[in-house]
């Protein structure tokens, strides 16, 4: 971006005064390029309100709030008892801790700053402030492999990718918020050691994926692209002492500190996914010692050692090799988690975790969510790649590497969409920036520098509807580049016109899009525009807000295992299970008693000491996404008068549609399309206690057990004989 | 009266028998009440009772104070009490009476006895027209105390029908005012009667001292029973323009607790009949100009809110997330901004805030109000004056880059009811000089932190100058740049041999032997001029004693590169001779053939030394 404008400065020579301008230029564009990455998460908090979205960044939240109360050491020894009821949750040893540490960090040094700002404020403001992070960290590493121009580029993309948005918008208080940065700037330190073969970087790169490792389980992506490139290195001959040093290191030190992390542990030694680095590791030593011997030996002897050496080697490898397969072999998930698992085998979770394969964003992506995701990244990638290759450098050969394999893992599930981001926007940055750097011969550098700037500042302030200036500026471009002498043409390698208008539509299509207002939502509160204006569903607050205030602060609240993190978060009840799906028993047993009858359910919630149990129900309005849950239990269950009488009687259906049919008569669900089956019944076990506005969120109560069920006195006089005759012939059954 | 509850007969029947002990020790009797009418006000929760009485001295002397009597139940219970007194023969301009609390001499301690304090002691024979206006609350019994959603909420209040008083009552009436709806009950008597909404009892003539008549009434009381277990209202003072209040409220319904359960259907189809005594919305009277309000609670907007502003006022509807159903309670945070001008003024070198001291939630009752007053940082002498007594101290908080803190003045009081709605003044010093000091430290900081990164960059950060590996590593600069320096030299000279290698291969597809002459002169030339560049670095390079290391090699380089051009030229030669002699190409070919392997073998072997220096 701003090499073209830097580049006439070095055309008018002046030696130490062109570079400074440069230099204050590209900070002044890299500043611009943080700010719009940080505002243009903003939309949600304009649009709705400084929330915190979904469901995980609840939990994130709770637990932040759990540190800034009480400090660290009560966060790693934290045992919460307030979910998973009665089994609890050691939260310390099993959260990615990466996240809720910065957060708390930023938290307390603003507070000892005397800024007063509240931990929900710092939570919802963390993910844009790390993707501005994340932008930066885009700009040094493809500056590395291609230089300032292409760093620019590759910044301003990233800063704007909808992939990367819908993820750190602001609110959306998950892992991949900072891991997004953390990733990126690991591969930075990596490829800058690589680059100058400083030990200083390679630490500093140890320490990079430390943090890496503590925000977010996608660690093992680095873990296993870095000894990929490595080995592609050695294959293509391109072994130097830099590699080394940038990836000895990088494994010692990382795995020392990776097992830090309590989550991690010994599994940074002892699961398969770190042993693609160890293998490289060894690999990487041989080749060394090759290397070392071939500087002290004659060719002729080298000959000699070499063949004793790899002879030896092999069978050395082979015997490691054998022993670890062995060991691994041995155990059920062949030493891989069920994520990881599913990875590689993309049929692995439908086939033996349910639950990992049901939730949506472990499902592979449709084609068109590719364009939704990277938008037109998508066809400037190849010209990345192809620009990669000429000339192949370590760096650049990384980038290749980088992109290949995350979009492998992107088409397995789609939430591994965002490691594609990054990776598409350094291609497709370099892309870019080839075009303008070929394109820019010295005469006509000042008509494009003015265009660049246009573009600059149309970028850089993108505001709400910038549709209709963006279109004039397109115009008065093409004008401009048509005034131009036609005899540069043939310098062109691409038309620039169309580049330009390339990245015009790429902004133009995220900003003036419903993307950036879809992926704003923040799905606690729903908005629905009709005829006379905007409506609010603020439903789950309301039942939430109920909870919290209106019951006993022991009681516990069964609900399907989506909504567990936010009841305990927001309404501060205990659940029976919630979205970290740990114990899939536990899920079993409610899932059970939701579609049990209800004396059976009533039975089963009792014996869990469940007081309130809570259901989503999207009643009378429209809320696409409330099926989804639905959908997800009831899978082909249909509800209507067809059903069997099994759907009709579980304590599901009858939670949900309880006096259902009373609001308009006939119990026509609007969500589903059709009338429900079963119209007319009572709850004897359970009994409503509260229901949101809009219906969407049911709250019922166990009745308490009664003291003496009626017509049990009577019964043993009356029928003591039979029942006993009864009970014994059917003791006598078998031997008749 | 059957369905009197329990504790309510108890304290009736503790009443009578304790009068009668006090009507016979009754000893004041100057004063005489000529005339008492009472107007109790049953229509929201909170009770109000304006009594207003006429006096008449009749003893010998001039009394300075008027005795009032309330049974202990109801004054544990009184929140206000106000008096306004007039002299004449016709009800003129009132004042204000003082009151506080008295303890005569003989009084039975089941009463309390206020006193209104005269302006000016009453003379024999004159009359003083006194109103009396008291606030009770929780005066109002739900009764039943569980109620399902579709029931009506049915409450009992209990007073006297006679007014007591240490004075005797020549004339007294009593008229209770209902909210309307049923009536279940009202104790009977020959004097009463129910019109509409309202309940009267009397006249009442010539009545003693102390005369006491429990009567009940059982009614619908289906008006909000909003009540707040406790407010914090912080008022926070800016002076560079802005009051900004915020107020905490944990309100919940104070009437009867809902039985059973809740159902949505039930209070949609039909809320004021399925739900008539819950309540949805409050509403908030604030100041006018009142700018940037919002309305949360701890899990975010409440988004069912209202405002109407005009520029008497600004009202505010809120309503909470749920509807509040007897015994249900909520939370939530109202905030908003007033113009300092409005509310914060000068006088005699100090500052004062003058601004009202209860919440502006209508027909509300504060179990517990905190007012919190944060001034400036830096204000001094701080005084605070109250119309009424209040718990006072004082905190710090720290806020937006403070470093000693806000000065917080806190004031306490239990039960507030709308009455309490009086302005209140805190005084202050505060030089707006103090304004200034946090932007200034923000731009200090900012300065230093630019000096320090100026700082940084511009100074050698080193330990030692003089040290051996300090100079060591300015010496291995030096060589480095002289290395690279050597690089480029040789990476020119093989450009040069690029290019003799061309010319020759322009010759064989040309036969333009001139040009190759010519290209083999440049050559030439470029040569001489590059060894000339050369010979000074190579001298620098030697008698630096960094270069060791380097050194053979570069020497290394420089034979091997010698031979080559050597090599290149004899070659060059021998083609452009064989050319000019017109020999055929593939004697040419084999003449050149030995010396093309050389030259390719020296070639390599340079390019790998120029690599392995360049890595050093």
């Amino acid at each position: 971006m701003a090499e073209p404008e830097v580049s006439p400065a070095a055309a008018g020579g002046g030696g130490q005064l062109r570079n400074v301008f440069g230099g204050v230029l590209c900070a002044f564009t890299l500043l611009l390029i943080g700010v719009v990455a940080f505002s243009i998460r903003l939309f949600s908090v304009i649009k709705y309100e400084s929330v915190i979205h979904e469901f995980d960044p609840y939990f994130n939240f709770r637990v932040t709030q759990f540190l800034s109360k009480n400090g660290i050491y009560e966060f790693w020894n934290w045992f919460d008892d307030r979910t998973w009821y009665p089994l609890g949750r050691v939260i310390g040893g099993t959260v990615y801790p990466g996240l809720t540490l910065t957060a708390g960090t930023i938290w307390w040094l603003l507070n000892s700053l005397n800024i007063p700002l509240s931990v929900e404020t710092v939570c919802v403001f963390t993910a844009p402030i790390f993707s501005a992070n994340a932008s930066w960290a885009t700009y040094l590493l493809t500056k590395e492999a291609k230089g300032t121009g292409a760093g620019l580029m590759a910044a301003a993309i990233l800063a704007m990718v909808p992939s990367y948005i819908s993820r750190s918008v602001a609110g959306s208080y998950d892992n991949e918020a900072v891991a997004i940065f953390a990733l990126i700037f690991t591969f930075y330190l990596y490829v800058k050691t690589l680059n100058t073969g400083s030990l200083f970087y390679a630490t500093l790169n140890a320490l990079s994926y430390f943090y890496m490792v503590c925000s977010w389980g996608g660690y093992t992506f680095i873990i296993n692209l870095i000894p990929m490139h490595v080995l592609l290195c050695i294959v293509t001959g391109r072994y130097s002492s830099r590699l080394y040093i940038a990836y000895a290191p990088l494994v010692i030190l990382g795995t020392l500190l990776a097992a830090l992390v309590p989550v991690v542990g010994f599994n940074a030694v002892m699961t398969s996914e770190h042993f693609a680095s160890f293998l490289v590791f060894i690999i990487l030593h041989v080749v060394a010692l090759v290397y070392y011997i071939k500087g002290l030996l004659t060719p002729r002897l080298f000959k000699v050692a070499m063949t004793l050496v790899i002879s030896v080697g092999l069978a050395v490898c082979f015997a490691v090799v054998a022993i670890l397969v062995a060991l691994v072999a041995s155990s059920p998930t062949k030493g891989w988690s069920g994520r990881s698992l599913s990875l590689l085998d993309p049929t692995y979770a439908s086939k033996y975790i349910p639950i990992i394969a049901s939730v949506s964003e472990h499902q592979p992506p449709t084609w068109p969510s590719y364009f939704m995701d990277i938008n037109v990244l998508a066809f400037l990638i190849p010209a990345g790649i192809i620009s990669c290759f000429l000339p192949l450098s370590d760096a650049s050969s990384f980038m290749v590497l980088y992109l290949v394999t995350a979009v492998y893992f992107s088409g397995v599930m789609v939430r591994l969409m965002l490691v594609l981001a990054p990776a598409a926007c350094i291609l497709s940055g370099i892309a870019l920036s080839e075009v303008f750097s070929d394109s820019s011969p010295e005469s006509s550098t000042n008509s494009i520098q003015k265009n660049e700037n246009r573009n600059e500042k149309s970028e850089t302030a993108p505001k709400e509807k910038p549709s209709k200036k963006n279109r004039k500026k397109e115009k008065e471009v093409a004008e401009s580049v048509s005034v131009k002498p036609k005899k540069e043409k043939r310098l062109l390698v691409l038309p620039f016109e169309l580049s330009v208008m390339g990245i015009l539509l790429l902004i133009v299509s995220i900003v003036y899009g419903r993307q950036l207002k879809r992926i704003s939502a923040p799905s606690i509160v729903l908005t629905s525009r009709s005829r006379d204006g905007l409506h609010v569903f603020d439903d789950f607050r309301e039942a939430y807000a109920w909870l919290s205030h209106n019951t006993d602060v022991d009681d516990k609240v069964a609900s399907w295992w989506d909504y567990g993190y936010q009841t305990t978060a927001m309404a501060n009840r205990t659940v029976i299970v919630d979205n970290n799906t740990w114990n899939n028993t536990h899920i079993a047993t409610v899932g059970t008693a939701m579609s049990s009858p209800e004396k059976a359910a009533w039975e089963i919630f009792n014996s869990l000491d469940v007081k309130y149990v809570l259901v989503v129900f999207g009643g009378g309005g429209v809320f696409p996404h409330i099926k989804e849950p639905d959908y997800l239990r009831d899978g082909q269950y249909r509800v209507d008068a067809q059903a069997t009488p099994t759907m009709l009687n579980c304590l599901m259906y009858k939670l949900c549609y309880y006096r259902f049919v009373e609001t308009d008569g006939k119990g026509f669900d609007k969500v589903r399309g059709y009338e429900i089956g079963k119209k007319h019944f009572k709850l004897t076990h359970f009994e409503e206690v509260f229901t949101t506005h809009h219906w969407m969120v049911r709250i019922y109560k166990l009745k308490p057990q009664k003291n003496r069920v009626r017509g049990k006195l009577k019964k043993p006089k009356a029928s003591a004989k039979t029942s006993s005759t009864l009970a014994a012939g059917q003791k006598k059954n078998p031997w008749q | 009266m059957a369905t009197m509850p329990p504790p309510l007969r108890r304290a009736a029947a503790l009443l009578l028998v304790v009068l009668a002990g006090v009507l016979a020790s009754t000893a004041r009797a100057d004063l005489v009440i000529s005339k008492a009418d009472r107007r109790v006000d049953l229509t929201s929760h909170i009770v109000r009772v304006l009594a207003s009485l006429k006096v008449e001295n009749v003893g010998p002397d001039p009394v300075s104070q008027v005795l009032l009597a309330f049974p202990n139940i109801q004054a544990k219970n009184l929140a206000a009490i106000r008096a306004f007194g007039s002299e004449g023969k016709v009800k003129g301009q009132s004042t204000v009476l003082p009151i506080q609390v008295v303890q005569p001499s003989g009084a039975p301690p089941e009463l309390t006895f206020f006193s209104a304090l005269l302006p000016k002691p009453l003379e024999k024979g004159k009359t003083l027209y006194l109103d009396v206006l008291t606030v009770f609350t929780h005066s109002l019994q739900p009764f039943p105390e569980e109620i399902t959603q579709a029931e009506a909420q049915l409450v009992v209040y209990q007073d006297s029908a006679h007014y007591l008083s240490p004075y005797p009552v020549k004339a007294q009436t009593l008229a209770i005012r209902l909210p309307g709806g049923r009536v279940e009950s009202y104790t009977r008597h020959p004097n009463a009667k129910l019109v509409d909404s309202e309940l009267k009892y009397g006249p009442f003539h010539d009545l003693p001292p102390f005369s006491y008549l429990p009567v009940i009434v059982h009614f619908e009381n289906n008006n909000p029973f909003a009540v707040a277990k406790e407010v914090i209202r912080e008022i926070e003072i800016s002076h560079w323009g802005n009051v900004q209040i915020t107020e905490h409220y944990n309100i919940a319904h104070g009437g009867a607790r809902l039985k059973g359960e809740f159902s949505r259907i039930d209070y949609q189809s039909r809320p004021y009949v399925r739900g008539v005594s819950s309540f949805r919305h409050l509403i908030a009277k604030l100041p006018p100009r009142a700018h940037s309000i919002y309305y949360r609670d701890e899990i975010g907007n409440i988004s069912t809110s209202h405002l109407w502003s005009d520029s008497m006022k600004t009202q505010l509807e809120i309503e909470p997330r749920f509807p509040l159903f007897g015994g249900w309670q909520t939370t939530f945070t109202v905030g908003y901004g007033l113009p300092l001008k409005d509310f914060v003024f000068y006088s005699d070198g100090k500052r004062f805030l003058n601004i009202t001291f209860g919440s502006p939630l209508e027909e509300i009752l504060i179990e517990k109000l905190i007012v919190k007053v944060v001034l400036p940082e830096g204000s001094k002498d701080i005084e605070v004056s109250a119309p009424f007594p209040t718990q006072k101290w004082q905190e710090v908080k720290y806020s937006h880059l403070d470093i000693v803190g806000r000065p917080v003045v806190v004031l306490e009081k239990p039960d507030v009811i709308p009455e309490h709605n009086l302005y209140f003044q805190v005084y202050y010093k505060f030089n707006n000089i103090s304004l200034l000091r946090e932007p200034l430290m923000l731009i200090s900081g900012f300065f230093l932190l630019f000096v320090a990164c100026i700082v940084y960059m511009r100074t050698d950060m080193s330990i030692s100058k003089s040290s051996p590996s300090y100079l060591a590593k300015l010496q291995w600069d030096e060589v480095q740049a002289t290395v690279q320096k050597i690089q480029g030299i040789f990476e020119q000279c093989l450009a040069v041999h690029d290019k003799l290698e061309a010319s020759l291969r322009d010759l064989s597809r040309t036969g333009d032997i001139q040009s190759c002459k010519a290209a083999r002169k440049a050559a030439d030339a470029q040569f001489k001029e590059l060894s000339k560049d050369l010979k000074p670095l190579l001298t620098t390079l030697h008698s630096s004693p960094q270069s060791y290391q380097i050194w053979p090699k570069v020497e290394d380089l420089i034979a091997k590169e010698r031979e080559m051009q050597e090599k290149l030229m004899t070659r060059h030669s021998t083609v452009v001779d064989s050319f000019e002699k017109k020999l055929r190409g593939q004697d040419v070919e084999n003449r050149i053939a030995l010396q093309q392997q050389k030259i390719a073998a020296l070639r390599q072997e340079v390019e790998s030394l120029l690599e392995y220096i360049s890595e050093i």
